[in-house]
């Protein structure tokens, strides 16, 4: 009975949804059928490919996107990443009082040797992700999730290893106002908050881009800790 | 059949949210519901991606100055689902740790079983 009218409202929304994107012609295709691509007012995203590389001087598009043209947006959403990870830690804060200490067996030597190994070369990695944002595929948000597969990693092969959440506090705040400070600065000195206002340098240089390379590497930082700090929270062995 | 083969990406997203929905309308279980509301919203961020696609476009990252502009895809929506892939995870992870303590709270994790949800 539950199946059928579910089945009866998908078939609802279904059509719903056929109805509503039948007659329109959106997104970039649909740009381009209506010959708008050349107007860079109605279709800001071709305006950004464009112009992006003389007004940024930063190879990766979406990069200057993310943290210049709609640099607002990501404080925003860096800033619903730390509510869903403080919500996390309250939610399991309770929990854990009570929580007899796990005696989980520990891992094998060839596990355990392993993961030794391969942890500072994930984070290695990681570094090489959010610090390249502005040349290569990539930036402070996939970088930090590298580091926190990192910190994944320890918790599963190195039993009784992991972050000091003390740490994984300051690692956050600091980033977190180190994006701040950028953007503050910018307001300060240019009148505009997170304004690009240090010298961009030449295309495709690592020292180019102005504040881009900046925030994402705090960016890169905050994801880390926090995406890090969930894991440690969900592991449920946190000190 | 030309109908499928252009709006074949559309089609796939809608489906994943569809599916989504059907998870969570139809199963008891509260992890599945909540692997449904994260295939929901992975079939949001890939209907994103689409509007944005240009056919037979490139990745919108200069590698050298000569290269034109006029291949790329837009990199706007690809911007927002960079972010909002991130920000999938830490809700799960919130949506998980829910989980745990209702199961703390119940002892099950079916819907059915527990009371203030019963219908």
């Amino acid at each position: 009975m539950r199946r059928l009218i579910s089945l009866l409202l998908l078939l609802i929304v279904a059509l719903g949804i056929f109805l509503c994107f039948s007659g329109a012609s959106f997104g970039a295709e649909g740009a381009s059928r209506a010959g708008k691509l050349t107007e860079d007012k109605v279709n800001f995203g071709r305006r950004y490919a464009s112009r992006g590389l003389e007004e940024n001087k930063a190879g990766n598009i979406v990069a200057s996107v993310v943290v210049n043209y709609r640099g607002f947006d990501t404080l925003g959403e860096v800033t619903v990443l730390f509510i869903a990870a403080v919500g996390l830690a309250a939610i399991l804060h309770a929990r854990r009082e009570e929580a007899t200490p796990s005696k989980a067996e520990p891992a094998s030597l060839i596990v355990f040797t392993g993961c030794r190994f391969l942890f500072p070369l994930i984070l290695l990695l990681g570094a090489y992700i959010f610090i390249h944002g502005h040349l290569t595929p990539g930036g402070g948000f996939q970088g930090g999730a590298v580091v926190a597969s990192g910190f994944l990693l320890i918790y599963l092969g190195c039993r009784g290893r992991g972050l000091r959440s003390a740490g994984v506090a300051v690692a956050e705040s600091l980033s977190g106002l180190a994006f701040l400070a950028v953007a503050l600065v910018g307001l300060a000195v240019g009148g505009s908050f997170l304004l690009n206002f240090l010298p961009k340098g030449s295309a495709f240089a690592l020292f180019s881009g102005g504040v881009i390379p900046l925030i994402y590497v705090a960016i890169g930082f905050k994801v880390g800790s926090e995406l890090g700090g969930i894991i440690d929270n969900l592991s449920g062995e946190a000190r | 059949m030309s109908f499928l083969s252009s709006y074949i990406h559309y089609i796939g997203c809608f489906s994943l949210i569809l599916i989504g929905l059907y998870v969570v309308l139809v199963k008891p279980n509260l992890i599945k519901v909540i692997i449904g509301i994260n295939l929901m919203g992975t079939g949001v961020n890939l209907f994103l991606v689409t509007v944005g696609y240009i056919h037979a476009g490139t990745a919108p990252i200069f590698s050298e100055a000569a290269q034109q502009p006029e291949g790329m895809v837009d990199p706007v929506p690809q911007a927002l689902v960079l972010t909002a892939i991130v920000i999938g995870v830490a809700v799960l992870a919130l949506a998980l740790s829910l989980a745990i303590r209702v199961y703390d709270h119940y002892g099950t994790l079916d819907l059915r079983k527990i009371k203030a949800l019963r219908w």
